[in-house]
């Protein structure tokens, strides 16, 4: 059984399950079958998109990931508040973290360089440098607004804006760092990550889908904490005047 | 603290010149000239919101001025890099603002963010000279407000400024340990011959402090005024 014939089979199970809650009288059967039929078809669109781009030269991803890497700073910097520069900072921590990583492991060969594989590879690398700038942004904006009168303390004993905003910083990137430690601490006892569990339904060797899918963490590790490492040297950068006076964040800058 | 020669004698260490700052629509000052000579203490009085720790942000330009500038030894301070101002002029906040740690790390913050030598022991001293003995290795989060605001307070002394601007140093502090702090800056501005710009919300401590005063007026204007005048009119 394959494709349209294991849709079919699995959309008869939750037809009955649906059936079941129409008979119960539970007035769930019109949301839950709407929720059923759109997931269909949103995840047939995307799986026809990626075999549009199947068809397209090997250069196209680099646009594409772009793409994905401009809209990803779009949605990090939206949590960022009023940070000076948080689109500039979120698209330089994402085009760095996510595009070393993904240059660096083409370059080597871990990543192929082909559609296929960069496309898909690339956009969960580039996720995960977008969260990480995201939590970055939103801890360095809480930090600075709570802790403004400290960090302005220690300007006006003539240090220096990156040491003064240095502890904060810190904060921000461990904070950034925090579900993708955690995610590589529970690794393999606490949850099988869906492209591993993916590879040996497919019939990949269990062996190599484990050493793949260690590959990819380590790329979202290393892209996650370029990235917020990068945000953090631009707040300390776009954070302060030439003069070291700690701009405002609600839109005063 | 107050020196009994006349302070136009001595030459400005710190100048005003038509240092205007507005907020919004407000203008917090107005064209304010003013000059702190050489070894003076000047008082800064007037209504809360008047702008009297604007003007002390300004002094050490923690805020850029709207207008106008402020000239430190006869020079313009946009030319003065803003640390070399920062440490030479050591701004005391109203606010203590203490860094999570020990009173330690507070108070030798300065020297070593700055990667410079660290006196524990002139440290120590000064501690023990503001009632706080003992309390080296102490967590600040464990201070009473007291205590935390005369940790600040070490902490700007401990970076050896040559003019000291303090905002409210004593609004934390019981009548006992007030006139402690007083006393210790008082000794501590003749040891070391520092000019001091003391913002207070009470005459009495002005005169007590300073003979002159800036007086703030509430609209962004300034008028100094003689502190033993002051506290005539107060009476």
């Amino acid at each position: 059984m394959r494709g349209l014939e294991q849709v079919a089979a699995a959309l008869v199970l939750a037809a009955v399950v649906v059936g079941i809650v129409s008979l119960r009288g539970l007035a769930l059967e019109r949301e839950w079958g709407l929720a059923i039929g759109r997931g269909f078809v949103q995840i047939m669109l995307m799986g026809s998109v990626i075999a549009l781009l199947l068809s397209v030269p090997v250069a196209a991803s680099a646009f594409v990931i772009l793409g994905m890497m401009l809209g990803g700073a779009w949605i990090a910097h939206s949590r960022a508040g009023e940070i000076p520069g948080a689109f500039r900072i979120a698209t330089a921590g994402i085009v760095l973290g996510a595009g070393v990583v993904i240059v660096v492991m083409t370059a080597v060969g871990a990543i192929e360089a082909r559609v296929r594989d960069l496309v898909p590879v690339g956009s969960m690398i580039v996720a995960n440098g977008m969260k990480a700038s995201s939590l970055a942004l939103d801890r360095f904006g809480d930090e600075v607004e709570t802790h403004r009168e400290e960090i302005e303390a220690t300007l006006a004993l003539g240090v220096t804006p990156s040491r003064a905003i240095a502890r904060h910083v810190e904060r921000g990137v461990r904070a950034a760092l925090i579900p993708t430690v955690d995610s590589m601490r529970s690794l393999g006892w606490v949850w099988i990550p869906g492209l591993m569990t993916g590879m040996i339904l497919s019939g990949e060797d269990p062996i190599y889908a484990a050493e793949y899918q260690f590959v990819v963490m380590a790329m979202i590790f290393a892209a996650a904490g370029l990235a917020s490492l990068t945000c953090g040297a631009l707040v300390e950068r776009y954070a302060f005047t030439d003069a070291h006076q700690l701009r405002s964040f609600h839109g005063e800058s | 603290m107050a020196r009994s020669d006349d302070a136009s004698d001595r030459p400005p260490v710190l100048e005003t010149d038509a240092l205007t700052y507005r907020l919004g629509d407000r203008t917090v000052l107005d064209a304010v000239s003013v000059a702190v000579a050489d070894g003076e203490t000047l008082a800064v009085v007037g209504p809360s919101g008047a702008g009297k720790s604007t003007l002390l942000r300004l002094l050490v330009r923690l805020d850029e001025p709207d207008a106008g500038t402020v000239r430190f030894e006869g020079r313009d301070y946009r030319t003065l890099d803003p640390r070399t101002l920062r440490e030479r002029v050591g701004l005391v906040p109203q606010q203590s603002a203490l860094v999570d740690g020990t009173v330690r790390e507070n108070i030798t913050l300065g020297p070593r963010l700055r990667d410079e030598p660290v006196d524990d022991a002139a440290a120590e001293r000064l501690l023990v000279r503001l009632g706080l003995s003992g309390t080296m290795e102490r967590d600040v989060n464990a201070l009473s407000g007291g205590e935390a605001q005369r940790v600040a307070l070490a902490r700007t002394l401990v970076n050896d400024p040559d003019v000291l601007l303090l905002d409210e140093p004593t609004a934390s502090l019981d009548a006992d340990t007030e006139a402690t702090v007083e006393t210790v800056l008082s000794d501590l501005v003749d040891e070391h011959s520092l000019t001091a710009v003391v913002v207070t919300h009470d005459i009495a401590q002005a005169a007590r402090l300073a003979s002159d005063a800036l007086v703030f007026d509430g609209d962004g204007g300034v008028e100094r005024e003689s502190t033993a005048r002051l506290a005539e009119v107060d009476e």
